[in-house]
């Protein structure tokens, strides 16, 4: 059983993956997940996923920029460099705000992408679904559905047969470490 | 297909009929992935690498005789370096508005054209940064100038400057762009990895799509990504060009002093970036045969945020003239007049006639639906809004506030292979980008085929 990382059926269109997702899900299995080559936003609903913690982490990478920006503006133009500049005071804050402002961006930006990249765990160099064949076509076709073998209820004979009782009646494949 | 359900306002399909995400995929991939070269694309990149080595040698002369060999002098001492900036920021704008805007606004039509449009940016902006730092004379001494850096002078920039206010933009608008296009590319560098035959491409399309396997869980994470850069975009760039209008309305100048620039400036820069995405969108749709996919329709909605944007700048232009009479300013009002009856009349009724005049045509159906009229106005678009950045900059410096010190300012040989070069460069990186990216979001245009749609059990 533990020789294998899943089993994986094969399906034509995005109406059938998301059935199938809803019945496996039903039928008890939790360590799934679905591969299609464009976002499916009800395919994501019937595998309940969690919503999504990237926007704290912007949040977090929003206040960091503001912080950052901001600071480094007092500390230069207060403490480690004050100049007077048609006696205006040495806190200028409306003329902080932009800069400070785009740092905020700039921060709230790195993190969503580099948080994307981190919650999905890549880069991945290897992975075991790329072993099935025919999954090159998840990239511009074809829909699967991957059933892991760590769910608690992964059995390789009856897994393997519910899977081809679904809908579209799917090519089922082993998929090796 | 099936019966499909007419939406409300889509009277024409933004794809053509009978394809399917094979198709699509199939298509634009092979673009990128067939191994002979189109002979057109050797012509086209010859011409602009040889502009760009203009650049290079007009770069070069620069750094070793100094700024000098440009125009500027004492009282106009912004000349092309800052007017070709704003123009190509500007141009770049179109690219985030298209991408970001759009996307939030639900505007499907966006999805053939926001890839190009997005790479065009990113050129862009590079031809635009370049500018201001080798204005500086000694780009290598820039590096403390402009940004905040502990050094050993113990020197800061001055943070209540809008010059440095639009290093911050810029580049912030730089990584931005970059950081979105890269994210935007990597389903689709997976599509390339699977299908590309040589082994050393897929290896290197492989390392770039760095394992994406369109895993619902990633999926998942990357739409709230894409959604949030969206929302995080939209905000920078209207930014972008109201800073880079700062640095003219901040200061004090006749002709520079006034509030209307920021809102007109941004619409300047979508104007021109929607000009400049007409002038690329119509060759490449026409060269690689991609008109099902970037159709008259997209052809038309751009035509008409070109209408829209030309109007708002058109007034702008009616404000900036009616507030100089209507302040009662000596100075302002000399401005005014001199602009349009001075020594550079010419550039500026040439400038209404770019910008104002001759886009009214486009409220024709159909003049707006052909295609070589349409990649006509692109091009007067785009040398209108040069000319407005040339009208604004120069007939404000050139009158003084002392006759005395009143001048005259014309672009040297030097300044025109500048230009010239960075349209070598801008256009060198485009063909490159053709060539070896796909220039239509493979995946985006999945979800727009018949057939993408999850119909609910009955």
């Amino acid at each position: 059983v533990k020789g294998i990382y899943g089993l994986m059926a094969e399906f034509h269109s995005p109406t059938e993956v998301v059935e199938a997702a809803k019945q496996v899900r039903a039928a008890g299995y939790r360590k799934v997940d679905g591969y299609s080559p464009f976002p499916i936003e009800e395919l994501s609903e019937a595998l309940e996923f969690d919503r999504s913690p990237l926007s704290k982490i912007v949040l977090v990478g929003g206040i960091l920029g503001l912080s950052a920006g901001w600071g480094l503006e007092y500390w230069a133009s207060v403490i480690a460099y004050p100049m007077n500049i048609g006696g205006r005071p040495y806190n200028s804050w409306p003329a902080f705000l932009v800069p400070a402002f785009e740092t905020t961006i700039l921060f709230a930006a790195l993190f969503a992408v580099l948080g994307m990249l981190g919650l999905n765990g890549l880069p991945e160099p290897y992975h075991p679904v790329f072993n099935v064949p025919g999954f090159a076509l998840a990239s511009r076709d074809k829909f699967f559905l991957c059933i892991e073998s760590k769910d608690p209820k992964f059995d390789p004979e009856e897994t393997r047969r519910f899977l081809e009782g679904l809908e579209g009646t799917p090519v089922v494949s082993e998929v090796p470490h | 297909m099936a019966s499909t359900t007419p939406e409300p306002h889509a009277e024409q399909p933004l794809i053509g009929p009978g394809h399917t995400f094979g198709s699509v995929t199939d298509k634009i991939s092979s673009i990128v992935l067939q191994r002979r070269t189109p002979m057109g694309w050797f012509v086209g990149f010859g011409i602009s690498f040889s502009l760009l080595m203009l650049l290079l040698a007009s770069l070069s002369y620069l750094v070793a005789k100094g700024v000098g060999i440009w125009g500027v002098n004492i009282p106009v001492g912004w000349g092309f370096a800052i007017l070709c900036f704003v123009w190509w920021i500007g141009i770049g704008h179109a690219g985030t508005l298209i991408s970001a805007i759009l996307l939030l606004l639900k505007q499907e039509w966006r999805t053939s054209i926001n890839r190009f449009a997005e790479a065009m940016t990113l050129f862009a902006v590079a031809c635009a940064g370049m500018y201001p730092i080798f204005h500086t004379g000694r780009p290598w001494l820039a590096v403390y100038w402009l940004f905040p850096y502990p050094n050993t002078m113990g020197i800061w920039p001055n943070f209540r400057s809008p010059l440095i206010w639009d290093v911050f933009a810029v580049s912030t608008y730089a990584t931005v762009s970059a950081m979105f296009w890269f994210v935007g590319l990597i389903p689709d560098l997976a599509t390339l990895r699977d299908r590309a035959k040589s082994r050393v491409w897929q290896v290197v399309y492989g390392i770039f799509a760095m394992g994406w396997r369109g895993s619902a869980k990633h999926w998942h994470n990357y739409e709230s990504a894409y959604l949030l850069l969206a929302g995080l975009a939209t905000p920078l760039v209207i930014s972008v060009h109201t800073v880079v209008s700062f640095d003219f309305a901040v200061g004090i100048v006749p002709g520079w002093h006034a509030t209307i620039f920021p809102p007109y400036f941004v619409a300047g820069a979508i104007y021109a970036g929607f000009a400049m995405v007409l002038t690329l969108a119509i060759p490449l749709r026409k060269f690689y045969g991609l008109e099902d996919f970037i159709t008259l329709k997209h052809l038309e909605n751009m035509a008409k945020v070109m209408l829209a944007t030309g109007l708002i700048v058109a007034y702008g232009y009616t404000m900036e003239a009616f507030t100089a009479w209507y302040s009662g300013n000596t100075y302002d009002m000399y401005t005014s007049h001199n602009r349009m009856t001075g020594p550079y009349a010419n550039w500026y009724w040439a400038l209404i006639l770019c910008n104002v005049v001759l886009p009214q045509f486009l409220w024709i159906k159909n003049l707006r639906t052909s295609v070589p009229f349409l990649f006509f106005e692109s091009l007067v678009v785009g040398v209108g809004m040069w000319l407005e950045r040339f009208v604004i900059i120069v007939t404000s410096l050139h009158r003084d506030f002392l006759p005395s010190s009143w001048g005259m300012y014309a672009g040297t040989f030097w300044d025109w292979s500048t230009f010239i070069g960075s349209l070598g460069l801008f256009a060198t990186l485009l063909f490159l980008f053709v060539r070896f990216l796909p220039a239509i979001s493979i995946f985006e245009m999945r979800t727009i085929v018949p057939g993408a749609e999850v119909k609910e059990e009955a």
